[in-house]
């Protein structure tokens, strides 16, 4: 049984670092004022180039580039519609989400011609993992302790994006609430208003958030294309850059609890790929269906105020016009 | 001769057709204080505006210090030495005093050490403007006045020389209002240059040491305070005599029709908003609440309009209505006969996207007379009766197809009274009927409300205007953090004893 | 902004964003290696010069008027209802459970059936996150996009192991019983002694129901009670809060309808179509409603044009799957484009269309 929930935890944070990265991409966003619903695009989008790059060039962090490339134009798209010209902002993603979705299956099928998929990658095009000194390798592990399994499974044995991920979160952290960019970036989000009198830029700073939040998607994206998988397959990002939005919903908008709720919605993740080891130890069947479900079922309990309210920033969703 | 510590010369800004301000010059001498009166939509806030970087003038110089200045943005005019305390606070609602101080005038990319000087200079200032405030509160948990003060404190910070307020006395008290007085009195002797934007003639008189008066756009005179009196400054204002009393009939009054008893509210945040309020209005007569906005007198006007919920009685013609539950909304008030002019039109009384006939039936639409048959609506009746009420109250243009927005503030309004009036209601709810009105709507429409109550109907009217209050109403009623402080007969009471009330002080004693 | 002459603003604005986007599309192709005009003579050809061509356009059409007039209805409240591609999916669940387990005598009378379940099933499915927007204040955005994802693991679970086939791999029900089918446009032709037409293709009777759903539409928004009331809280909450028009109702109703009519697509596409239910039935539709009420701007007339639009598009699209390397995702690249100018870059558009009325002399 242990070493069975080992596996399950090591694939936990495997299954929650897209999350993560995503989520504190829209964590960025959406505490500036600019609600993102396209975080699966980008995270699509990146995947898409990142692997073709990587296919193409033979290195991972060509394609890591590329990746954080083809999310950040899409941010700058978002930014476009929904900064300088004051569209809705919620229209702009589902139409990010879309032209995503179309643009790497048409190009990727011109490119390779594999039916929307990119070559499979390997050797230099992929991240390894690192394994950290002392780690459990192959037949040491049968006689070993638990703590060395628990530190050569889940502490080593991982891509270097899973401790950029992990490491993304205290420093979301302190920029956020312990520099002056994150303190006129709480503030745009809460008021406009207040920012630009005060003699800041409105546009510099809602610009610098939702690049940022490209940066971000793209590493997320890159991940699930070179990391997690050995190259692109259409759609690939299934609806993981929803449940990171709900994640960021659940987390309401702090970087710590976002990941706690990556953590969440990624061991659920893990455990819907291991539905027999449910079976096995808590002898009940649970229908994998309900494990994919339930990180939206947990959101809508969330957003249905049952377990504490979730308060979106103020500003959220809407542009800034100048008034008084 | 020192140089002004502000000249504008020759500014001009247009929206489109409409001339906001117009070949505008004005000086302004260091270590004054300088007032800029005119009625609503006379262009003062779009002057500010252009000072404050917000708007481009489409010509015109600014001088700054006598030295040219280019005020493109925000950015520009801070540097220049301009803090600005704008009519709607540019604060931050969930941060502390301190962060909205430091905020886009922080040293350095690290907070911590930026708090940490802004603490030590607040105590500072504090002291020296005797402008007390505690850095660790969160803005949304102090008071207005407060929070106007956390906006001067802002200024001083970004060591402005020069304060422009606009109608900064719009959410206080008399009392609130008194102290900001003085400590802008402070400021000048400190050697700022303040000015003072309001439409309130009494604050130019008490404060200012000279005024410019805005009319439509113009710059119509500056004179020193001193030398000049509320009449004059009136008639510069709106161009000719202001008439200030309505001809109406002594009142010919009747039974009750509208009585209230321990009226309590509590509002969705959990602020007890009114507080054990009686009263009753009787057939044909006008009572008339006065109070500084935001002190009940709204909450007072939603409940009985029927879309806030309270506790006590409310009686209609003798019979108790509902204050919650689903019999407690627009639609059963107008069954009881009870018509209501909102005190916003642009956000409640009106909709601004919608043909004035939409609007004309908006809040009657159930009204069979609008029905062709049980499932639609009689587009052609409607239209035919929005023709006819536009007629009978001179509203222009008379196009019921226009939308609603694209009539002035006046011609809103009579929109909005032409549907309630019309319904010849028991009892009319009249908010701020003559706010963002120009004064030739006002006269019309003080006459179609004299004239209801002159039908024996009862009539509860809400403003914040102290002239109208005096002027149309047959009692006074005044209200203060959410309590009715008292009830006066406007020939035995003035303005100065009102205030007081307003203020929260018991009147007789004064 | 410059003012635009109202003709423009309907007709002119939605004309040029989706020229734009069509531009953008065309660029795509060169960038491809591919020849834009040719491609679309292709769509042109397997779409409009044949009527097997037609019968699938229209049959996309079908379903793009419902969940296009699904999401307009809701836009009219100001409710933004992402989930119609959920509710459509429990349209499709309302529609196979009345044509398996009521035995129907009648075509006739099963497509009312079926209509009936398809809009109580997309109904509820609508009806929960309206309840939670109205009651609780839940953005309703974010609810429906949730309720998609539950919706399609809700199928998915049921199609696995409750109502599958018994005994067959394939996540489907059985098929409807013949009872049920309706009448395809290669039915009706042939009545009329055209037997060669529509062969082979999916469009069937309920475009009629589409067409009476726009109609049907038109009447509730402009001209019943209910319509003004729906109309006036989406322009205005704090103006109907004022009025006595009770925002919770609104929310519901408005949200209801939208479901039912998002629902009413699997008439179409289950009955009509698959004649039993299948899994990933909605094929995106839900989704495409956006893009056809933005483009047809809320209006059903504007939605009847959008969704002929698309359903060429769609169909175009299948034709350049099948006869050329473009593969059909192309079309949801234009489906994207066109959401981005005529909802997102409105402005921009605006912008632009305003600055040319200005410099021939127009001013409002």
């Amino acid at each position: 049984m242990f070493l069975d929930l080992v596996q399950v935890f090591d694939s936990s944070f495997r299954m929650a670092t897209p999350l993560l990265l995503a989520c504190l991409a829209g964590l960025f966003s959406e505490r500036a004022g600019i609600f993102d619903i396209g975080l699966e695009g980008k995270m699509l989008a990146a995947a898409f180039l990142s692997a073709a790059v990587a296919a193409m060039t033979g290195s991972v962090w060509l394609g890591l580039l590329a990746g954080i490339g083809a999310s950040v134009v899409m941010s700058v798209v978002h930014g476009l519609a929904s900064i300088t010209f004051r569209g809705d902002q919620i229209i702009s993603g589902v139409a990010i989400n879309f032209l995503a979705a179309g643009l790497t299956v048409v190009v990727s099928q011109s490119w390779f011609g594999q039916g929307g998929r990119t070559p499979q990658l390997t050797g230099a095009g992929r991240f390894e993992t690192l394994d950290m000194p002392g780690a459990l390798q192959g037949a040491e592990k049968a006689s070993a302790n638990p703590m060395m399994h628990l530190y050569s499974e889940l502490v080593s044995g991982h891509t270097i994006l899973v401790y950029l991920a992990l490491l993304m979160v205290p420093l979301s952290w302190y920029v956020l609430y312990r520099t002056r960019f994150g303190l006129r970036l709480r503030a745009v989000g809460e008021n406009p208003a207040a920012v630009d009198t005060a003699g800041v830029n409105v546009v510099f700073l809602r610009y610098s958030a939702v690049l940022i939040c490209g940066v971000l998607c793209g590493i997320a994206g890159a991940y699930l294309a070179t990391a997690l998988q050995a190259g692109f397959v259409k759609e690939m990002t299934a609806g993981r850059g929803f449940i990171a939005l709900a994640a960021l919903i659940f987390a309401k908008w702090r970087p710590w609890h976002a990941l706690y709720a990556c953590m969440l919605f990624g061991f659920l993740q893990a455990l819907a790929l291991r539905p027999d080891l449910i079976e096995k130890y808590l002898a009940i069947k649970v229908q994998v269906q309900l494990l994919d479900a339930l990180p939206y079922i947990l959101t809508v309990v969330i957003l249905a105020g049952l377990v504490g309210k979730a308060t979106p920033p103020k500003a959220g969703g809407q542009a800034y016009v100048k008034e008084n | 001769m020192t140089d002004p510590a502000i000249e504008l010369i020759g500014i001009s800004k247009a929206f489109g057709p409409v001339q906001a301000n117009k070949d505008i010059s004005i000086r302004v001498m260091p270590g004054t204080i300088h007032g800029i009166i005119g009625e609503n939509g006379a262009g003062k806030s779009t002057l500010m505006s252009i000072l404050y970087g917000f708007y481009k003038a489409d010509a015109g110089d600014i001088f700054i210090g006598g030295k040219k200045t280019l005020i493109p943005d925000s950015q520009a005019a801070i540097s220049a030495g301009i803090g600005m305390v704008f009519q709607h606070f540019k604060l931050v609602e969930n941060f502390t005093v301190l962060e909205n101080i430091v905020l886009g005038a922080e040293d350095g990319a690290f907070l911590a050490p930026s708090l940490r000087k802004a603490r030590k200079e607040l105590t500072e200032l504090a002291a020296e403007y005797e402008l007390n405030v505690d850095p660790d509160a969160v803005i949304e948990e102090i008071g207005v006045g407060m929070q106007q003060r956390v906006e001067i404190l802002k200024a001083l910070y970004r060591r402005a020389d020069i304060l422009i307020l606009d109608e900064p006395t719009g959410v206080l008290t008399p009392a609130e209002a008194d102290q900001l007085f003085r400590i802008l009195q402070r400021l000048k002797e400190e050697g700022k240059t303040i000015i003072l934007i309001t439409h309130k003639l009494r604050e130019i008189m008490d404060a200012t040491d000279t005024v410019s008066v805005m009319r439509r756009g113009e710059m119509t005179a500056t004179v020193k305070t001193s030398e000049t009196s509320p009449e004059e400054l009136a008639e510069l204002m709106v161009g000719r005599k202001v008439l200030l009393r309505v001809d109406k009939k002594p009142a010919n009054v009747g039974a009750p029709v509208l009585e209230v008893e321990n009226l309590n509210v509590v509002d969705d945040a959990g602020v007890h908003r009114v507080k054990d309020v009686s009263f009753s209005v009787r057939a044909g007569e006008i009572l008339g609440i006065a109070g500084v906005a935001g002190n009940g007198q709204s909450e007072l006007l939603e409940v009985l309009g029927g879309y806030q919920t309270a506790t006590g009685i409310v009686r209609v013609n003798g019979t108790e209505i509902d204050l919650t539950g689903k019999h407690s909304d627009g639609q059963s008030r107008r069954n009881r006969g009870i018509a209501h002019v909102p005190e916003d039109r642009q956000r409640e009384g009106l909709i601004m996207d919608f043909h004035a006939w939409e609007n004309v039936a908006f809040g009657y639409h159930h009204d069979p007379a609008y029905q062709k048959n049980a499932w639609l609506m009689d587009n052609a009746a409607i239209k035919k009766d929005t023709a006819e009420k536009m007629e009978r109250f001179d509203v222009r243009p008379p196009n019921p197809a226009l939308n609603a927005k694209n009539f002035s503030g006046g011609n809103q309004q009579k929109i909005v009274l032409a549907r309630e009036i019309e319904r010849n209601p028991d009892l009319l709810l009249v908010g701020q009927p003559t706010r963002g009105v120009d004064i030739g709507a006002i006269e019309f429409i003080h006459q179609q409300i004299v004239s209801l109550r002159d039908q024996g109907k009862a009539i509860l009217l809400v403003s914040v205007e102290l002239e109208e209050i005096m002027s149309l109403a047959d009692r006074i009623a005044v209200m203060f953090d959410g309590k009715i402080m008292g009830e006066r007969l406007p020939q035995d009471t003035d303005e100065k004893e009102l205030g007081l009330l307003m203020a929260g002080m018991s009147g007789r004693a004064a | 902004m410059k003012p635009i002459p109202r003709w423009a603003d309907v007709a002119l604005i939605p004309l040029v964003s989706v020229a734009f986007a069509a531009i953008c599309a065309a660029l795509l192709l060169l960038a491809i290696n591919e020849k834009p005009i040719e491609a679309l003579m292709l769509m042109i050809d397997g779409t409009l010069f044949r009527s097997s061509g037609w019968g699938f356009m229209l049959y996309y059409t079908t379903n793009f008027i419902f969940t296009g007039l699904a999401v307009s209805v809701a836009f009219h409240a100001a409710l933004f209802n992402i989930g119609g591609e959920g509710q459509a999916m429990l349209g499709g669940l309302g529609v196979a459970l009345v044509c398996l387990f009521i035995p129907w005598p009648h075509w006739t009378l099963a497509i009312l059936g079926a209509t009936a379940g398809a809009m109580l099933f997309g109904a509820m499915w609508a009806a929960i996150p309206a309840y939670l927007q109205a009651k609780r204040g839940s953005h309703i955005v974010i609810t429906t996009i949730m309720f998609n994802f539950i919706a399609a693991a809700l199928l998915n679970y049921l199609l696995v192991n409750t109502l599958k086939k018994p005994g067959s791999m394939d996540p489907a029900t059985d098929s409807f019983p013949v009872a049920t089918h309706l009448p395809t446009f290669q039915d009706m032709s042939a009545l009329l002694g055209f037997e060669k037409m529509f062969r082979g293709s999916p469009a069937n009777v309920s475009f009629f129901l589409a067409l009476i759903a726009c109609v049907l539409v038109w009447f509730l928004i402009w001209r019943t009670r209910l319509g003004f009331q729906i109309r006036a809280f989406g322009k205005s909450p704090t103006a109907a809060n004022y009025a006595g028009i009770s925002p919770t109702w609104i929310i519901m109703i408005a949200m209801v309808i939208s479901g039912a009519l998002a629902g009413m697509m699997a008439v179409n596409t289950t009955q009509g179509e698959a004649e039993r239910l299948i899994l990933n039935f909605t094929e995106g539709a839900g989704f495409l409603g956006i893009a056809v009420a933005l483009m047809g701007r809320s209006h059903p007339f504007g939605v009847l044009v959008a969704a002929l639009l698309f359903g060429f598009l769609f169909q175009g699209g299948a034709e350049l799957g099948f006869w050329t390397s473009i593969p059909r995702e192309l079309i949801l690249v234009i489906q994207a484009l066109v959401i981005l100018f005529v909802g997102a870059l409105d402005n921009m558009v605006r912008m632009l269309v305003g600055q040319i009325f200005a410099s021939l002399g127009y001013k409002g």
